[in-house]
């Protein structure tokens, strides 16, 4: 049984631009406590998606309701920004800080919400974030001298301290990331994902995070949805990712194999 | 230089020292003049110290021609400085400056149709309003094209509200526009108006009566508080639109607050003092470069710099070629432009757009 304060549901939700249709009419729930990937070739709307999810980019059509309470649109009861930033963090994909704003400072950003109702530990939460992404050297450094992947790391730390401790009366934590492991070497692929996992699993955030590569998505997701061209070709769990469907979608031939571990694991 | 931003700043520190220095500026643009006044007479006629005798030469001068000149040039440089710095946060450009939206040029338009062809088209005016006429002209002027500005840069139907680009657009349109039409209302005026257009397109803070300073002050005052107020969504604005939004930031309001104040603020400067240069790039540039950018220190600072430096300047402007006196905005350039490369210089490796 699904618990209802506990998920991103979309009904419907779709986005075109002019006659295009973005992202085709979009049934979907997600649940929090899981890793979910949205995946698909570039150009599929993926991002898009996203960008709904996170309110960012308004639907043009559909519900979108987090923790059982309306998102879009004006209905009554339903969030304003200061309120969803509370317990939801977007992780944006590339983007660039003006003026030159220290490391820390960018990630103390993430508390902004909160600056009415501090936490007890409210000094602390910036450090530990930067801890947990490793980028705790970095610290005192300005932002934009930083490589492309430090700076996703950044921002994944902001993102993390802007979710850090629960909110009970709002339920559950989400953090949706835009490829987040799109500019980092292979050790920090897998550290980020660990991280977000381990939120996941342990604290019962809700991650739904745009991937590229679908072996990360076979290790560290339990849910996926395939997007090509805009319309959902699957969803559900990672054995989705079946050779035929991979073939179908990205026109690649691949091969389903296995890590030493017993761990699937996709040859491409 | 030391490296001043391996410092931890802390809003009090840049409260300390820039109220420090804008105290030490006031004592040193207080004694300066046509007519010098010792810091001994000065501390006298403000009741620090007695000795000086109620009623003397230096107590009429300093009170009813230094004071309130010192206390417009504080309102007109604590007014550009915190616009200019609010601007900046506001497009997310070191470069911007509060005369992108209008304000500057607008006050100058209607300024100049004021000194040109009212006395010729409204000869009433200037008798029903009294020396307020180019005053009331000026503020109306700049508050008419921002708006005009901030209407042309709706774009509701991408949902986007007011777009930060096509206010820079426009305004720098409009701004050519107001510039064009300066240009053929000097082609149009005789001698003497071409003069008095050149003294307000200069500025100067000679204007000083007690009655608009009271005003000019009570505005930039409240400005000065309100934009205090937005230091931290500011900060948030700095990582994007779409970014601070997520963080909670009302973005549109804090768009329209933060116009609105510049809006008042410099019109009502600009309205008493004509035009004013460089205060409003220079001095949130300079607060960035020394002690960083989260806006909690970059505005406060920025209205203390500001203030400071067109004291100084106002005080070489009284008595380098006295009893003339030279126009401020060719000294606020003087003042700040070797200011502002000497920190370009210590700080080179550090810029960037």
């Amino acid at each position: 049984m699904i618990d209802a304060t506990h998920t991103i549901e979309a009904r419907g939700l779709s986005m075109r631009v002019g006659s295009q249709t973005i992202v085709a009419p979009l049934d979907m729930t997600w649940q929090a406590g899981q890793v979910s990937a949205i995946l698909g070739p570039n150009g599929a709307g993926k991002s898009s998606l996203l960008s709904m999810l996170s309110l960012e980019r308004r639907a043009d059509a559909g519900a979108l309701s987090i923790n059982s309470r309306p998102a879009n649109g004006h209905q009554t009861g339903s969030y304003k920004s200061a309120e969803l930033a509370k317990f939801r963090a977007v992780m944006p994909q590339a983007s660039q800080v003006a003026f030159d704003f220290k490391v820390s400072e960018v990630v103390e950003l993430g508390r902004y919400p909160h600056r009415l109702q501090p936490s007890a530990d409210e000094t602390l939460i910036a450090a530990r974030a930067m801890d947990l992404t490793q980028v705790d050297q970095l610290a005192h450094r300005a932002f934009n001298t930083l490589s492309g992947g430090e700076k996703a790391r950044v921002h994944l730390a902001r993102c993390l301290a802007q979710i850090w401790e629960p909110m009970p009366s709002l339920g559950s934590r989400w953090l949706l990331l835009d490829e987040p492991t799109a500019s980092l070497d292979l050790s920090h692929q897998q550290a980020v994902m660990q991280t977000v996992r381990r939120w996941a699993l342990d604290q019962g955030v809700g991650v739904i995070a745009v991937l590229h590569d679908l072996n990360l998505a076979l290790r560290f997701a339990d849910q996926v949805v395939v997007l090509q061209a805009g319309r959902c070709v699957a969803s559900g769990p990672t054995s989705k990712l079946a050779p035929a469907l991979i073939a179908q979608v990205w026109g690649v031939d691949c091969r389903l194999t296995q890590r030493a571990d017993g761990s699937p694991y996709l040859m491409l | 230089m030391p490296n001043l931003q391996g410092f931890a700043w802390q809003p009090w520190h840049v409260w300390l020292i820039g109220s420090a220095l804008l105290i030490a500026s006031l004592l040193f643009a207080g004694s300066r003049g046509a007519y010098a006044i010792s810091w001994g007479e000065l501390l006298g006629a403000v009741g620090v110290s007695g000795g000086s005798e109620a009623g003397s030469a230096s107590q009429l001068v300093f009170f009813n021609i230094r004071l309130p000149r010192l206390l417009l040039g504080v309102a007109a440089g604590a007014g550009l400085g915190i616009a200019g710095a609010l601007m900046q946060g506001l497009f997310r450009n070191p470069l911007a400056d509060p005369g992108l939206i209008g304000v500057s040029s607008g006050a100058a338009l209607a300024a100049g149709i004021t000194i040109v062809l009212a006395a010729s088209f409204m000869p009433d005016l200037p008798r029903k309003l009294g020396s307020w006429t180019l005053v009331v002209m000026a503020f109306a002027g700049g508050l008419a094209v921002t708006s005009l500005i901030y209407a042309l840069a709706q774009n509701s139907s991408a949902g986007v509200g007011t777009s930060m680009a096509l206010m820079l657009l426009a305004g720098v349109a409009v701004n050519a526009l107001a510039g064009a039409g300066l240009g053929f209302l000097s082609f149009l005026a005789t001698d003497e108006q071409l003069r008095s257009l050149q003294f307000w397109l200069l500025g100067s803070l000679g204007g000083a009566r007690w009655s608009a300073v009271i005003l000019v002050s009570c505005t930039v005052l409240v400005s000065c508080i309100a934009a205090l107020l937005l230091a931290k969504p500011l900060n948030a604005l700095a990582l994007g639109e779409a970014q601070a939004s997520m963080l909670g930031v009302e973005v549109e309001r804090l768009k329209r607050i933060s116009i609105v104040i510049t809006a008042l603020a410099v019109g009502s400067v600009t309205a008493t003092t004509g035009i004013i240069g460089f205060i409003g790039l220079v001095a949130p540039h300079a607060m960035r470069l020394m002690v960083g950018s989260d806006h909690r220190l970059v505005l406060p600072g920025s209205a203390l710099l500001g203030a400071t430096l067109v004291l100084l300047a106002d005080a070489v402007a009284r008595t380098i070629a006295k009893p003339a006196e030279l126009p401020l905005g060719v000294l606020t350039a003087f003042v700040g432009v070797p200011f502002f490369l000497l920190l370009l210089r210590a700080q080179r490796s550090r810029i960037m757009l």
